[in-house]
């Protein structure tokens, strides 16, 4: 049954993975983001991670994919672009040996360190609580209580994050729209 | 006889850890062969997404939350990263017609 649910997340986290890189339409593109984005939740649903993998699909299934079609829409580039017309020749076969290369050094270097992480196990005990919202619990008493000044600051980056966006998207006074979307 | 087999298989820490990689790859040839910004955009989500992964799975792996506490910030600093580059994004297509990143090539000597 685990085998089963890791295979079927790891399909649907590949697949739109490689959607999100193939598609030519970005709503396509932004649409097989979504699907990796449901794989990975529920990724973190069997690694008994339940808080962020509601987080997961609240914040980036539903907000932040919300806010890339609000702004596809909005500028009005969901035509499909032409990827098939390459400017540098080489730069496709390329950019696939680089990524196979970084793939094989990613695995290489956790196979390397296997070792590392079977010494550090364990290296904190947790109460292990045996009901249903443990890890909500666990997670809520680490962040307001050891990271709760990390905590804090991340409240002062969204507001700064939500003035800059006004700021920058904003039209100026005066200043005339050049192209007519 | 072969599903009992197949039963038994438990994905370990390792299965997890190659799929990550392999999502970061994968996120990292899109950032390498895309024009458009907003799919750049959508790649390094995939990237940030794949750490994620690997975040949660040696939390699991060594029994620590903290592992999660990391992840969750993660996720804040990625809300606000996106907001801000679509920000930026909506400012420069405001003068130009298409997104595609090789247009913005002005301060080029």
């Amino acid at each position: 049954m685990e085998l089963f649910v890791f295979v079927a997340a790891s399909i649907m986290v590949l697949a739109g993975a490689i959607g999100v890189v193939t598609r030519s339409n970005p709503v396509h593109a932004a649409l097989s983001m979504v699907l990796t984005l449901f794989g990975v939740a529920v990724m973190f649903v069997s690694l008994e991670a339940h808080f962020l993998a509601a987080v997961q699909v609240i914040v980036y299934a539903g907000a932040i994919v919300v806010l890339f079609l609000f702004v596809i829409m909005l500028l009005g580039v969901d035509k499909a672009e032409d990827v098939h017309t390459e400017p540098l020749k080489v730069q496709r076969p390329l950019a696939l040996i680089v990524a196979t290369g970084i793939a094989g050094v990613l695995i290489a270097a956790m196979f390397a360190g296997r070792d590392t992480i079977a010494s550090g196990r364990a290296s904190i005990d947790l109460p292990t609580v045996e009901d249903s919202d443990a890890n909500t619990r666990q997670l809520a008493r680490l962040i307001f209580s050891d990271y709760v000044v990390a905590f804090e600051v991340t409240s002062v980056l969204l507001v700064i994050a939500v003035v800059g966006t006004v700021l920058l998207a904003r039209k100026r006074r005066g200043e005339k729209s050049e192209v007519s979307v | 006889m072969i599903a009992a087999l197949i039963a038994e298989i438990k994905p370990n820490s390792t299965w997890y850890l190659v799929l990550a990689a392999l999502l970061f790859a994968i996120g990292t040839l899109g950032v390498m062969v895309r024009r458009n910004a907003l799919v750049l955009f959508m790649c390094i989500e995939l990237m940030l997404n794949a750490v994620n992964l690997s975040f949660v799975a040696l939390a699991k792996e060594m029994d620590d939350i903290n592992g999660q506490a990391v992840v969750f910030f993660v996720l804040v600093v990625a809300a606000a990263e996106v907001v801000i580059g679509l920000g930026i994004v909506v400012a420069i297509m405001r003068k130009r017609v298409s997104a595609s990143v090789d247009d913005l090539a002005e301060l080029k000597g």
